[in-house]
């Protein structure tokens, strides 16, 4: 599996948002975006997935430009969590994750017992073995950015896209939802990820991507990339990064400086 | 981690998923089964259950003898009762295909237009003192003709939000092909076809005959044919276009080819029956509460609860009164209320 883009060019037409982006992913790679709100990183997931065109520049997946795949083919190279939403109907969670094995089968077939055994493995992964007969409109966000990470592991794509997996989760399912992108990755699959929290990208990242105003401000790992200066430019917040004991690496914001407007 | 408990909640919403639901339609089946054989008994002239069965022997063997309890189930009640079961189930289905496609449990089948639509191509026939056939073929065309319009609109002017400006398209020619629909009103003759439109707009079944059924039923079947078959992608549709995308599912030209289908539905049942509201919105509502939102289940069950809901709303239409009753009030008389029941009694069926 991997992942390429070069020389991209992101937005709508008539309205770039972002320029000059390359990236590679490959298989138990996790790659971490962050950037403030703006920066382009949901249209650049939005042009990874094939549901915007790209400006310039090409995506390709193992090799094959975007374009010249199927929307059927496309599903079965990269998976997408979308962030945990209100569903309109309730679906029971077996059914949702069920739905990501639509591009395992024609356009007329009903899921089989292929697919029921990937949408149970799924679950059982994931250990969410016990909300399958819910209703996906009756569980918790994180319940259901878990029952969504399932749906996407059906797909059973090597690659899995996943926007702000942690937003508007509390924090024990914050860390729940990192440890099965690390368990993930461990598996060998490659993934892309987007989030606010430099922390979270100490904790699953083995590259990150610094997005400013469309531009890729920095690359590397999250040690050479995550640092004080660079986040200062782009958050316009003081921070300071300290390793712990356990090689854990964390972000902590200077709230003084900030009240101050800056004046120290 | 799976332990004895999980497997057991598992399997329970496998059942849920699975047998239980087909059973409760097939126990839906069969009660808008037994509900067609009463209707065929009851009415301004009676008929037993031996007369209706010895009707029918006659009719499988052959052997029909004439006499006006043979006159009134064949040629009134049968073609009627097969109307009704029709147009219901048409709507109904259309309905739940609506809904799924804008994420909405509170879209009709009118949401495109289609009934106005429809109403205006019958009403200019009705205006020009055509023929019956012309008039229904009129009504077909006019439904058919406005979703295009609207679709075609919405695809010229590609918005950010497909769903919304289709929606908002649908609102603007409707209420155009309205604004039509009364000139011509103003314009007919107050006498003769005035009333005739009046009773179209309201929607009736009194005057139809085996014709009109098998008229229409070819129409019918061709809409439905393409729901039933992509019917597990358009569960999928139903948790918008982006996300479908993902999955493996060709949003754009699904959502055409299915809403070409829905539309191709309610505008050949339109076209005999009449503008009937209601029936398309709280039907599939009905019909989710039971079987859930999986469209595979949904459409039949859909069907089968529009189908008995009319064949009762126009058996009570035509036995409750003298005159008969047209079934838009009727529907709408039943249709609203409880509409607002299932609003008070909490958003079961959607979030």
């Amino acid at each position: 599996m991997h992942l390429q883009a070069k020389d991209l060019a992101i937005g709508y037409p008539g309205h770039t948002v972002g320029t000059d982006i390359a990236l590679n992913v490959g298989a138990g790679e996790v790659l971490c975006l962050l950037g403030p709100n703006g920066s382009g990183k949901t249209t650049l997931f939005r042009t990874l997935l094939g549901l915007l065109k790209a400006l310039g520049g090409q995506v390709c997946y193992d090799g094959t430009p975007l374009a010249q795949l199927s929307r059927r083919e496309l599903a079965r190279r990269v998976a997408y969590v979308p962030q945990a939403h209100g569903a309109t109907f309730p679906f029971l969670v077996h059914d949702v994750v069920l739905m990501g094995r639509t591009a395992h089968r024609g356009p007329f077939a009903a899921p089989g017992a292929a697919d029921r055994a990937a949408a149970e493995a799924a679950l059982v992964t994931l250990g969410i073995t016990d909300l399958a007969g819910r209703d996906y409109t009756r569980i918790s966000g994180g319940q259901r950015q878990l029952v969504l990470v399932a749906r996407a592991l059906a797909q059973q794509a090597p690659l899995v896209v996943m926007d702000e997996p942690t937003a508007s989760l509390d924090f024990g399912n914050q860390v729940s939802v990192l440890a099965q992108v690390r368990r993930l990755a461990a598996a060998g699959l490659g993934v892309v990820l987007s989030t606010h929290d430099p922390d979270h990208a100490f904790a699953v990242a083995s590259s990150v991507m610094l997005l400013d105003d469309g531009h890729v401000v920095g690359e590397g790992t999250p040690q050479q990339v995550l640092t004080p200066d660079l986040l200062r430019r782009v958050y316009g917040v003081g921070v300071e990064i300290a390793e712990l004991g356990g090689g854990q690496t964390v972000c902590a914001p200077d709230y003084a400086a900030r009240g101050n407007g800056g004046v120290t | 981690m799976s332990t004895a408990a999980d497997n057991d909640a598992h399997a329970a919403a496998q059942a849920r998923s699975g047998r239980m639901t087909w059973g409760l339609i097939g126990t839906l089946a069969l009660a808008t089964g037994s509900l067609a054989v009463f209707a065929a008994l009851v009415g301004a002239y009676p008929v037993s259950v031996s007369e209706a069965f010895a009707v029918l022997w006659r009719w499988l063997t052959g052997t029909l003898a004439g006499g006006a309890t043979e006159t009134v189930l064949l040629e009134v009640r049968v073609p009627r009762i097969t109307a009704a079961l029709l147009v219901g189930a048409a709507l109904a289905g259309a309905g739940a295909v609506y809904q799924g496609l804008f994420r909405n449990p509170l879209v009709s089948p009118d949401i495109l237009g289609v009934s106005t639509g429809a109403g205006l191509g019958a009403v200019l026939g009705i205006f020009l003192s055509l023929p019956i056939l012309a008039i229904q073929g009129f009504a077909f065309i006019g439904g058919m003709v406005t979703v295009a319009i609207v679709y075609a609109i919405a695809v010229t002017v590609r918005g950010r939000e497909p769903t919304l400006v289709l929606v908002l398209a649908g609102v603007v020619v409707g209420s155009l092909a309205g604004a039509m629909i009364s000139l011509i009103k103003v314009l007919a003759d107050p006498y003769d076809q005035l009333p005739a439109i009046t009773f179209w707009l309201l929607g009736s079944l009194a005057s139809t005959r085996a014709g009109d059924v098998w008229s229409v039923l070819p129409a019918v079947l061709v809409g439905l044919v393409p729901l039933i078959l992509l019917r597990h992608r358009i569960t999928v549709l139903s948790l918008g276009d982006d996300e479908a995308r993902t999955l493996g599912v060709e949003a754009g030209r699904l959502r055409a080819l299915v809403v070409a289908a829905a539309t191709l539905m309610t505008a050949s049942v339109v076209a005999i029956s009449g503008v009937i509201g209601w029936v398309g919105l709280v039907m599939p509502h009905i019909a989710r509460m039971l079987v859930g939102p999986n469209f595979d289940r949904l459409l039949p069950a859909s069907m089968l609860l529009g189908a008995a809901y009319l064949l009762a709303v126009d058996t009570l239409a035509r036995t409750m009164a003298q005159v008969e009753t047209p079934l838009g009030i009727l529907t709408a008389i039943v249709g609203a209320p409880f509409f607002l029941w299932l609003l008070a009694r909490g958003r079961h069926g959607w979030n």
